[in-house]
This record gives structure tokens, C-alpha cells and sequence, in this order.
């Protein structure tokens, strides 16, 4: 890794990794302690009761819903948006990549309102939807939303980048040779491309599963019903029952721990 | 051009269709309810000042929190890149972490470390300095969440930098210092500024990293979205989303200036 074979100032040495490990251990390290530390604060019984408990336990059904319900979409999406602007050249293109990447830019709190006020009582198909009894706001429809909303560019933008470089003489030497184009994407881009879809899918959900701002706008805080684990979290915590708050962030540290370990690992079998 | 690929029309389908379905229209909904509130109304809630001090507050919070990224960032990649430290893959690993957790629980670990009583706050206290409840709490959130961007736009330009120029530098005569900041530094600029933008981007919208540390007093430490919150839950659609609509508007026209300051500067470096 050290490639440079220029001798560094032993005082440039110092004071790079001086701010880099204080930086990090401030910033990174000392939180994630903090965070077990909170959690076992009580002891190992009160924090397996506070993350078996019912209402725990229907916050995480609500999430698995909200991240099942839309990382697949998202991820179809992003294959196709993928494909589309980097196998093709069209008017529109650049037009296009900026719009993907618009929602990065957005508030989770807007992307949240934008939905009530599309499916809200008071929104544009509020009357429409009461008349015919059905719920998007305060219930898992608009939870999938909201969340799809926010994690829409994840995908698509792993991908890109991984396509471009690929190039685009194997399925023209696929579809020359008569593959169709499904065959030509299954056999020929999809053993390419895996690593880096496994990649996207999987930031894709991290963020699903840990989504605050947009859910937070659209649950209606229903609790056992419309709760999603970090918004429980946040309950308890306005409640001060702080082990229980922490309990629980512990649970979706451990999914921000393993997304991480997730990372390395296919960082691994890439460069192999 | 090779449209000998099959499946042009089918993936433009499926992307305009997603893509309309869930930002276009839901978006487009939002500027729209903004106009059913009468053009005075608007002007009066967007100039009230409890609103202008949230625009201070979310968009100068942000622009800091940058600016503190930018500066330190680059030191970050360049010890990753130059260095090679003990348990140098988790060290490495660190940087993902604000990516990967999820921000509600940054938001309650960073109160709870800087209030008066926590591990950190307990020794800042003596020293007269306040964070949870402050604006120094929302930057050290926003910090904490754009820390990743700034490291890993400049990571990989530290990683290609030909040897040949430090090399030539010092055949030149230059000490490492001069180097540094006279030949890798100006190429480093693109990818700094680069990285400093999709933090502040992803910043100026934060919100849950951000509400538990904020204390949330209107004038002070009140983020725009929990001013659109706020709005929401007295049932002024019409004014949230005025608001909204405003910061969204703010947010992309500061984002094109700095996409067209990062083209300049990167075709100047490419010169």
C-alpha cells in the first residue's frame, strides 16, 4: 500500500495519523461504545426483555415490511437504469442521471410530507381513498413508500459506474452470436455485474432498515403497528426509558455492523 | 451507440415509470399545494423570522459541518492511502459506519454522550462548553453524518497519484512539505470539493441524527424539516409544504453553483 518511496517528515507522519485516529476514535469509535454500554447498562436480562418484548418485536415485523417491500422494487429499478443509460446514448441522458439522484438530495422529512399530502386525508387522492376505504398514510403502504422513496438511488448508482467500466463488447458479442436480450443479461452482464448489485442491494436495505425522518412523517407513531425499530427507539427514549431505547439501537447497530462486514468481504472477493 | 442491445424500450419503461411514480409526481404534488396557499400567505410564512432562522440554522449548520469535513477529510484519506496502521481494514472499515447506521440512533448516542452528564460532556462542562442542546450538538451530528463522503471521493484520487510527480517535485528541489501542498493538494481540490458538496447536500436535509441533540428551541436550534414537522401537525399543509418547496429550490441552486465551481477547478487540474 505505501507506495510512496519518498520518506515522509516524521512530524507529517505524527500529525496524519495523530487526527485520524483521534478523529475517528471521537467521532466513529466512542459512540458504538456507547451504544452497547447504554444498552447493557441495566444488565443482559433487562436488555434481552427490552428487545423480545411485543411491541419490539412488532417493530421489527414493520421494518422487515417496509425494507421487503421496497428494496425489491428499488432494485429492479436500478438494474434497468443501469442498463438503460449505460448501454445507450439518447438525448435526455444527463437530464435523466440527475433526476436519479435527486432523492439523495431531498429531506427524509419532505419525502415523507410529499406522500401525505398526496394520500393524506386533506391530499390530492385523500377523498378518493376514504370513499373507497383504503389506507396509504399512517399505515405499511405509505412505510413502503416513504422508504422506497428515500433508498430509490442506492441501486442505480453502484451500478453505474460498475457497467460503464465493463463496456459494452460482450453482449454485443452475445447478441451477435443470437442471444436474446433477457439471455444476453442473465448469462452474459448479471456473472459480471453480482458483486456490485450485492453491493447496492445492500446499502440499499441498511438504509431501509434505519430510515427515520420519512417513516416518521407517514407512521402516525401507531405503536405495535405502524413502528419501525428506530422510531421505537426514539418512543422510548422521549419516554427516558433509556436501556430500552439503547436496546434496541443496539439491535440496528448490529445491522450497521454487519453491513459494514458485509462491505469488506465482497471488497475481498473483488479484488480476487 | 449501440442500440444492437436489446431492451431499450423496456428499461426506459420501467425507469420513467418508477421514477415518476415515486419522485416525479409526489414531487411535482408538493410545489403544487404550495400554489393552493394564496401567493401573500407564502411570502409571509417563507419571510416569517422563526422561518428564516431555520434556513440559518439547517443551511449554515450544514455548510460548517462541510467545511469541517473538508478540512479534516483529506488528512483521514491521506493517513488511509500513505500509511499503514495496526488493524489498518477496521480502521478503514470506521469510515462506513455514519453510512451504515441508521440516523435515529446516531442522533440518541451523540445526546447522550455530549449531555452534562455523558462520557464526553462530563469533561466539556468544566470547560464551559455546551453541545447537546446547541448549535455546536446539530454540527457535531452533521459531522458525524458527512464524514464519509469527503474521505471516499478523495481516497481513490490519493490512491492513483502517480508517483512520478512527488518524484520530479523532489528532484526539483522541493522538501515533502512543499510537495504536499503544492503538488498533490491542488489535485486533491476536485474530489474535496466534490465530497464537500454530497455532505452538505446530504446535511441541509438531516434530520434524525440531528432532532434529540438539536434541543429544538424556535429561533435558535429549530432544523427546517422539524419546522415542516411542526407545520404538518397543526394542519397547515399549505405553509409545509411552502416551505419545503423553498428549501428544496435553495438546496439545487446551491448545488448547481458548486457542480459548476468542482467542473472549473477539475478542468483546470486536468490542464
Amino acid at each position: 500500500m505505501s507506495k510512496a518511496k519518498l520518506p515522509d517528515p516524521p512530524l507529517l507522519v505524527g500529525l496524519s495519523v495523530a487526527i485520524t485516529l483521534l478523529f475517528l476514535g471521537l467521532m466513529v469509535v466512542v459512540p458504538l461504545a456507547s451504544v452497547f454500554a447504554q444498552a447493557f447498562s441495566k444488565g443482559i436480562g433487562v436488555w434481552w426483555e427490552s428487545v423480545s418484548n411485543t411491541d419490539t418485536l412488532a417493530a421489527v415485523r414493520m421494518t422487515l415490511l417496509a425494507t421487503l417491500g421496497s428494496v425489491p422494487l428499488n432494485t429492479v429499478f436500478g438494474i434497468s437504469a443501469a442498463w438503460l443509460v449505460t448501454k445507450y446514448r439518447f438525448p435526455g441522458r444527463q437530464f435523466l442521471l440527475a433526476l436519479i439522484d435527486l432523492p439523495f438530495s431531498v429531506s427524509p422529512v419532505i419525502a415523507g410530507l410529499i406522500f401525505v399530502l398526496l394520500f393524506g386525508a386533506q391530499g390530492w387522492f385523500g377523498p378518493w381513498l376514504q370513499e373507497h376505504d383504503l389506507k396509504i398514510v399512517f399505515s405499511w403502504p405509505g412505510m413502503i413508500l416513504a422508504t422506497a422513496f428515500v433508498t430509490f438511488p442506492f441501486v442505480a448508482r453502484e451500478l453505474i459506474p460498475v457497467m460503464d467500466e465493463l463496456g459494452n463488447q460482450s453482449e454485443e458479442a452475445s447478441v451477435m452470436l443470437g442471444a436474446g436480450g433477457w439471455t444476453t443479461f442473465v448469462k452474459v452482464t448479471l456473472p459480471a455485474i453480482r458483486w456490485g448489485l450485492l453491493y447496492g442491494v445492500i446499502l440499499c436495505n441498511a438504509r431501509a432498515m434505519g430510515e427515520f425522518g420519512a417513516v416518521s412523517v407517514v407512521s402516525g407513531h401507531i405503536r405495535g403497528e405502524t413502528n419501525t425499530l428506530p422510531l421505537h427507539a426514539e418512543i422510548l427514549y422521549n419516554e427516558y426509558d433509556f436501556a430500552g431505547a439503547f436496546a434496541t439501537a443496539s439491535l440496528l447497530t448490529l445491522l450497521a455492523g454487519a453491513t459494514v462486514a458485509l462491505k469488506l468481504w465482497l471488497e475481498r472477493k473483488v479484488r480476487r | 451507440m449501440s442500440r444492437s442491445i436489446p431492451g431499450f424500450r423496456l428499461t426506459l419503461g420501467i425507469t420513467i415509470s418508477w421514477l415518476s411514480i415515486l419522485v416525479l409526481i409526489p414531487l411535482g404534488g408538493l410545489f403544487l399545494k404550495a400554489g393552493t396557499i394564496p401567493p401573500a400567505r407564502i411570502l409571509e410564512v417563507l419571510t416569517d423570522a422563526r422561518t428564516l432562522a431555520a434556513f440559518r440554522v439547517s443551511f449554515g449548520c450544514a455548510a460548517v459541518a462541510a467545511l469541517v469535513n473538508a478540512l479534516v477529510g483529506p488528512v483521514v484519506a491521506w493517513t488511509l492511502v500513505r500509511y499503514r496502521l495496526p488493524a489498518h481494514r477496521l480502521i478503514d472499515a470506521l469510515i462506513d459506519i455514519p453510512f451504515a447506521l441508521p440516523t435515529a440512533v446516531a442522533g440518541i448516542t451523540l445526546t447522550t454522550l455530549y449531555a452534562e452528564t455523558g462520557w464526553i460532556g462530563k469533561l466539556l462542562l468544566p470547560l464551559g462548553i455546551k453541545v447537546s442542546y446547541s448549535s455546536l450538538g446539530i454540527v457535531i451530528a452533521l459531522i458525524f453524518v458527512g464524514l464519509p463522503f469527503v474521505v471516499r471521493t478523495v481516497q481513490p484520487v490519493l490512491e492513483d497519484f502517480p508517483v512520478e510527480a512527488e518524484e520530479a517535485a523532489a528532484l526539483l528541489g522541493a522538501s515533502r512539505w512543499q510537495t504536499l501542498f503544492k503538488v498533490i493538494f491542488p489535485a486533491l481540490r476536485p474530489a474535496i470539493l466534490t465530497g464537500a458538496l454530497l455532505s452538505f447536500a446530504r446535511c441541509v436535509g438531516e434530520y434524525g441524527s440531528v432532532v434529540f441533540i438539536a434541543g429544538n428551541m424556535p429561533y435558535k436550534t429549530e432544523i427546517l424539516p422539524l419546522l415542516i414537522i411542526t407545520n404538518l401537525e397543526q394542519y397547515q399543509y399549505g405553509e409545509a409544504a411552502a416551505i419545503a418547496s423553498a428549501m428544496l429550490l435553495v438546496s439545487f441552486l446551491l448545488l448547481i453553483l458548486g457542480n459548476r465551481l468542482q467542473s472549473r477547478l477539475a478542468t483546470k487540474v486536468s490542464r
